[in-house]
């Protein structure tokens, strides 16, 4: 039996684009870890959340982009509220305590997002929303099947990582190069120095969790694509945990790299290594396994700052 | 008025290490253990069954995780896995070793011990890896051992259904049940089994705390550069602090398994259970023993008393998913007001009440 170098291919490009869809998720988390050192567990839940909220509209025949702003408006709030009512009391407490504060934060939009629409599983099918016949008039994207290259690549996977690469480029553009963007940096960088020269924090803090909102409708409404709105959501956050802490916790490209990582390793360690271990299903726990052997080389992560330890 | 030090004298060392140093507390906890041992079991097997015995698992648990996050400082979220090696270990002991010769507390203990070279393994990282990051160890060791015992049907004796029901001569006991003409398999006789297990190792916990080890497991999680400086083994002490509260958390699995719920299922060691038991320890408090129950008395029982008391004031009038909704809103605030208002958890509360009691009627 010959080596299979098409379907080598297929299964790593199939990796990158899934790993695309774990780094959207992973920037969520270190957005927030960066500005104020919180380990937000409530991702999950806000990915939920938000494409519920989309996903509710959209079934009571409001139109996509009405849908689109009036859930990114409601995720700002969500964002900002969190901030106001659970982080800033807590502030300057035990990294602990904020990480439960997420978790029990979880727990509560859990229940708040199925309280607020219900439990039900809801199908989305974004080809209903958009257009993707500008794809078909388009010789490469006439099917899943991309003739030239002789690969077969499943066309959502493919806008689901031009969406989240926009999604980047602006996320960078807004960091790189505007005035709130700059007082972003600055109070990653130094909280205390941040507000020495008059960078409001609490301001800085409350967009960091709007712009988290934001990411977390995005990314919420490409997983439900293929996982459907449900439950199942909030599973999202165990795939994105070894991506986050393989790039290293305050690290965007970290995210993205290890997202891409992890996605292409886990595909082929599913198909390559399975057999190994006499089983299938080792994509549950290939990951975590992946990024510990990363993790023991070097425990910062890709990108992370490097620890410098003193008494 | 009655909650005093007043005449209580410590005219010795030794008198000076003692856990409960007041009369008052030591008649109280006297007074406890005789209503658990003698009282408790003489309530409904219901009451038994459906609330005493699981808390007493998870309360192990609890306990177990707060060996390693509460007092090393060693985050975990893979306290359902261990749970499950140790359920897992207990019916294979059970089941292989042939018959007379194996016990169920025996059992217990023995995958306690497997559980706990399990949670060394998957330990090891922590040597290098800290903080956040080590959650990808624990969570490993979640992940992995679940899909482990769920690969490998051998150790659930080739159940094609995935749980497997205990069957009733596990609870022999080298035919001590005979001997005393009592059942063995009841809730009574399971509940003071489980109770003398939980009683004991909540005293071992205790006094780890108060010894030398336990100083050096707090000194590593205060500091753990400091703690080398000062000639501590700071991967000893981790790896030590794995090995007991993975004990812990073994036995508590099989506890869970084979005194509460009577069947080994793979389904109910989830990631979720992880974080429950966090959530216990928690709102407990951290390094606290006592707050480690508490917690999990209050965690297991929350949403059973909401559903309970939405249920008396509603009537049925919402169904059950909004319910559920509900009482995961309002557990969810609790935790964070708790946090908020005490991050210290329950145990700081009973510290705060304890001494607004010693000092009162003069608070200053």
């Amino acid at each position: 039996m010959g080596f299979d170098f098409v379907y080598l291919i297929e299964v790593v490009v199939g990796g990158l684009l899934s790993g695309v869809m774990y780094s959207l998720v992973a920037i969520g988390f270190v957005l927030i870890y960066k500005s104020s050192g919180i380990f937000n567990f409530a991702q999950g839940t806000m990915l939920l959340f938000a494409s519920l909220t989309f996903v509710k509209m959209t079934e009571n025949g409001i139109g996509f982009w009405t849908a689109l702003f009036i859930a990114s408006g409601i995720m700002v709030i969500v964002g900002v509220a969190t901030e106001k009512f659970v982080m800033r009391p807590l502030a300057n407490q035990d990294l602990l305590a904020l990480f439960m504060a997420t978790v029990g934060l979880a727990t509560f939009q859990e229940g708040f997002a199925q309280f607020m629409w219900d439990s039900d599983v809801h199908g989305l099918q974004m080809n209903k929303f958009i257009d993707i016949s500008l794809l078909d008039s388009n010789p490469i994207f006439i099917s899943d099947y991309i003739p030239w290259l002789d690969l077969l690549i499943p066309r959502f996977d493919i806008f689901a990582s031009l969406v989240a690469g926009t999604l980047i480029v602006v996320l960078a553009f807004f960091f790189q190069k505007t005035n709130t963007g700059m007082a972003l940096r600055a109070v990653s960088d130094d909280h205390m120095a941040a507000m020495a020269v008059g960078i409001p924090l609490q301001k800085v803090w409350a967009i960091v969790w709007a712009v988290t909102g934001i990411i977390a409708l995005v990314s919420g409404l490409l997983w439900a694509e293929r996982v459907s709105v449900s439950f199942t959501l909030i599973e999202a956050v165990m795939k994105a945990l070894p991506v986050i802490l393989i790039g290293g916790l305050t690290s965007i490209p970290g995210a993205i790299i290890g997202g891409l990582v992890i996605g292409v390793g886990e595909k082929l360690g599913e198909i390559y290594l399975a057999d190994l271990f006499g089983g299938q299903g080792i994509e549950l726990w290939f990951a975590y396994f992946m990024a510990l052997m990363f993790l023991v080389v070097r425990p910062q992560g890709m990108f992370g700052e490097k620890l410098i330890e003193r008494v | 008025m009655i909650y005093r030090e007043t005449g209580n004298f410590v005219t010795n060392y030794l008198k000076d290490r003692d856990i409960f140093s007041m009369t008052f507390d030591k008649v109280v906890v006297i007074l406890g253990l005789l209503y658990l041992f003698l009282w408790v079991p003489t309530t409904s097997e219901y009451f038994l069954s459906a609330h005493v015995i699981p808390i007493l698992a998870v309360g192990l648990a609890t306990v177990g995780l707060n060996i390693l996050t509460g007092l090393t400082g060693q985050l975990s979220l893979g306290t359902a896995g261990f749970m499950c090696v140790g359920a897992f270990g207990t019916y294979n002991l059970m089941l292989r070793v042939p018959d007379g010769l194996m016990s169920l507390p025996v059992a217990l203990l023995l995958s306690g011990i497997a559980a706990g070279f399990v949670g060394v393994v998957f330990g090891l990282p922590a040597i290098r890896i800290k903080g956040f990051y080590l959650l990808v160890s624990t969570l490993a060791a979640q992940y992995f051992v679940w899909w482990f015992f769920n690969s490998y049907a051998w150790f659930l004796n080739y159940e094609s259904s995935g749980v497997v029901a205990i069957a009733p001569k596990f609870y022999d006991y080298w035919g001590l049940g005979n001997l005393l003409g009592v059942d063995m398999q009841g809730y009574p006789a399971r509940y003071l089994l489980a109770l003398t297990i939980c009683i004991g190792l909540s005293y071992f916990a205790k006094n780890l705390l108060r010894s030398n080890t336990g100083r050096n497991f707090m000194s590593v999680r205060d500091r753990d550069i400091a703690a080398s400086v000062m000639g501590i083994s700071v991967p000893r002490a981790k790896l030590l602090a794995f090995f007991i509260s993975c004990f812990y958390c073994g036995v508590a699995g099989g506890i869970y398994s084979f005194l509460y719920i009577g069947n080994v299922d793979l389904m109910i060691y989830g990631v979720d259970r992880s974080f429950t038991i966090l959530f216990m320890l928690i709102i407990g408090g951290l390094g606290s023993i006592s707050g480690s129950w508490l917690g999990a008395i209050f965690v297991y029982e929350f949403p059973i008393i909401f559903t309970f008391i939405g249920d008396f004031i509603f009537q049925g009038a919402f169904n059950t998913a909004v319910v559920e909704n509900v009482s995961n809103m309002v557990y969810g605030i609790f935790i964070i007001a708790l946090l908020i208002r005490e991050p210290g958890g329950f145990a700081a509360l009973w510290g705060t009440t304890k001494q607004k009691l010693r000092m009162w009627p003069y608070p200053h």
